[in-house]
């Protein structure tokens, strides 16, 4: 996966991070960095509703490849995959936690990924918490924050492209663009 | 060394949206003339009809090759994405199409191709859709034409057929005041001469037919959206889609929302898509747009200043001339040069009636094509009073700024001495 030794610039996003906090928190470097090597995926507040955003990540990344597991306390299963309430209750290592809650809600869950060691957090399009996100990078962990999985997964694997997105990535070299 | 750049317009230009494959190393954008695109198994299928996967599943809604063309248009204007539709005239279409409901209102500049004054007051018309037209260059008259049920700002930036220069950051401004975006139609400039979205414009169209295609052999079209805007008053993008099981796209797809349902509805179902063989001329034309932009302005600008001086020409009526009423505007949106399309009148000489020195005139030119076109190559002349806007009535023609003398010219790369040469022959013959 991903685009090889390719040369990109941020995304241009509907984001309200300031240009110093995109350097922080939506870093292509660190974003490349999570995709390739976070295989675990724990989707916190991933829905039970198929047309909703975060069971449209979930399928995306699933397909792609990625481990996903469900954390939803009114859930049991979501793919067939047992549903967690929490991140603490899960039992096998977590790579990556990415977040569908409320801005609010960030700075508890963030505490639990550090305590549970993940590599990687995620907040997704829309959830800022900066207090949370540099509680977690302050611990050493990369975090991506007002940015969503699924469209960057896309732009670095071809799948935004053929969407007619622009995914700012520029290559003359002919590399693996698919999973 | 940082991985992370951000390229040229002129590296953007030729390299934005084609990565080599894997496959084949192809370095010339194939042509993938192909209906149909084979599933991996139907659970894939299934995935890609509900939008959980991206990929290409039928040519009427995605194809490789017109990807190419989208995102490098899209790559040249900074824009979030694009679609690319048939012609210029279907994608404003797909745009209204998918953005408005019947009884919608839509406030437009006058100053407009006659096509798109048609398909404006007669087939949205059809849809329940009214544009109220204004003069473009009047900021009150744009405020006082928005009622409650304007949902969008329309103009073209040059627009036809006197150049007129649209105010993009005022009539911007008013569009954010009322929460509806701003769309411009760029077609005459290209995103090398300006960029609309910096200025305050959400969605922009093209007919790529002209001079980013640039050789007048393929049509074509295309929608780009800043990604910046708030659609979630508009029900016909952040409302529940019947077409996919309730979907909200504004609120799945975020910024990609409009784009998104654009294609998957509107393209798909009206079935407006580019062809791959016009999308691959299309990117070939874009290969070069900044060069030959240069040279069409540079040449356009000589030839303004010679009519301008010429004693059988009324006015001349090109933006990048000091006695056009927005010079200053076309300084400060197209600082290289507002394009290369313009118009003249021919001196009113008392005895022949000017409508006929017009005809003698164009039928007397050796090097200009007299043809419905612009932003070819070759330079090109018309009589809009007899041709575009010959659907229009008086009233309509007034209103367009269009007069029995106009003469629109399209000035091309030649040797500007040739071209020069060329008309100063025709006026002789008058």
């Amino acid at each position: 996966m991903g685009s090889g030794t390719s040369v990109s610039c941020s995304i241009t996003l509907n984001s309200v991070l300031t240009k110093e906090q995109k350097e922080l928190y939506q870093n292509p470097e660190d974003i490349r960095k999570i995709l390739n090597e976070c295989k675990t995926i724990a989707i916190v507040g991933l829905s039970t509703d198929k047309q909703r955003a975060s069971y449209f990540v979930a399928s995306y990344m699933r397909s792609a490849g990625y481990r996903i597991i469900p954390v939803n306390p009114r859930a049991d299963r979501i793919f067939g995959e047992t549903c967690y309430p929490d991140l603490k209750s899960i039992p096998e290592p977590v790579d990556l936690v990415d977040i569908f809650r409320p801005s609010n809600d960030c700075l508890e869950i963030l505490q639990e990924a550090i305590a549970i060691k993940t590599k990687a957090v995620w907040l997704q399009l829309k959830i800022i918490n900066e207090e949370a996100a540099e509680l977690a990078r302050k611990a050493g962990l990369l975090v991506a924050m007002d940015c969503c999985i699924k469209m960057e997964h896309g732009r670095y694997c071809g799948g935004l492209h053929e969407a007619g997105m622009n995914t700012e990535i520029i290559s003359a070299q002919r590399v693996h663009r698919y999973v | 060394m940082k991985h992370e750049k951000e390229f040229g317009f002129d590296t953007r230009m030729v390299h934005a949206g084609h990565i080599p494959d894997s496959q084949t190393g192809s370095r010339a954008v194939p042509i993938y003339q192909t209906s149909s695109f084979v599933f991996f198994d139907a659970d894939h299928a299934a995935e890609l009809f509900d939008l959980k996967q991206y990929g290409h599943i039928y040519s009427r809604i995605s194809n490789p090759t017109v990807s190419v063309f989208e995102e490098r248009m899209a790559a040249l204007e900074g824009a979030t994405g694009a679609v690319a539709t048939t012609t210029g005239m279907s994608a404003q279409l797909a745009v209204f199409m998918t953005l408005l409901e019947p009884g919608d209102e839509v406030v437009s500049s006058s100053h407009l191709y006659g096509g798109t004054l048609v398909q404006f007051t007669y087939t949205l018309k059809k849809m329940g859709i009214s544009v109220t037209f204004v003069d473009p260059t009047d900021i009150g008259a744009w405020e006082r034409a928005i009622t409650p049920r304007t949902k969008a700002l329309y103009g073209e930036l040059i627009g036809n057929p006197k150049g007129s220069i649209l105010d993009l950051e005022k009539v911007g401004a008013l569009a954010a005041s009322h929460c509806i975006p701003l769309i411009i139609d760029n077609t005459m400039a290209t995103p090398y001469l300006c960029r609309p979205m910096e200025f305050g414009a959400t969605i922009v169209v093209y007919s790529a037919t002209k001079f980013i295609g640039g050789h007048g052999n393929s049509l074509g079209g295309v929608v780009l959206d800043s990604g910046k805007f708030d659609y979630t008053r508009f029900p016909a993008v952040a409302d529940p889609s019947p077409k996919y099981h309730n979907l909200r796209f504004f609120d799945t797809f975020g910024h990609y929302a409009f784009l998104m349902k654009l294609r998957v509805e509107t393209v798909r179902d009206v079935g407006c898509c580019l062809s791959p063989m016009n999308a691959f001329l299309l990117i070939q034309g874009l290969e070069t747009l900044s060069l030959r932009m240069d040279r069409h302005v540079s040449n356009a600008l000589k030839i303004a200043k010679f009519l301008e001086g010429h004693p059988k020409v009324a006015w001349v009526s090109y933006a990048g001339l000091p006695s056009h009423p927005q010079y200053d505007l076309a300084r400060k949106y197209l600082p290289m040069g507002p394009s290369a399309v313009f118009s003249f009148g021919l001196k009113d000489n008392g005895g022949e009636d000017v409508r006929l020195a017009g005809k003698k005139f164009i039928k007397s030119l050796k090097l200009f094509s007299h043809l419905a076109n612009m932003g070819d190559v070759r330079s090109l002349v018309i009589h809009p009073a007899s041709t575009t806007h010959q659907q229009l009535s008086d009233e309509e023609l007034k209103e367009a700024g269009v007069g029995p003398e106009l003469i629109r010219l399209s000035i091309g790369i030649e040797n500007v001495e040739d071209l020069l040469w060329d008309l100063e022959q025709a006026f002789h013959a008058l």
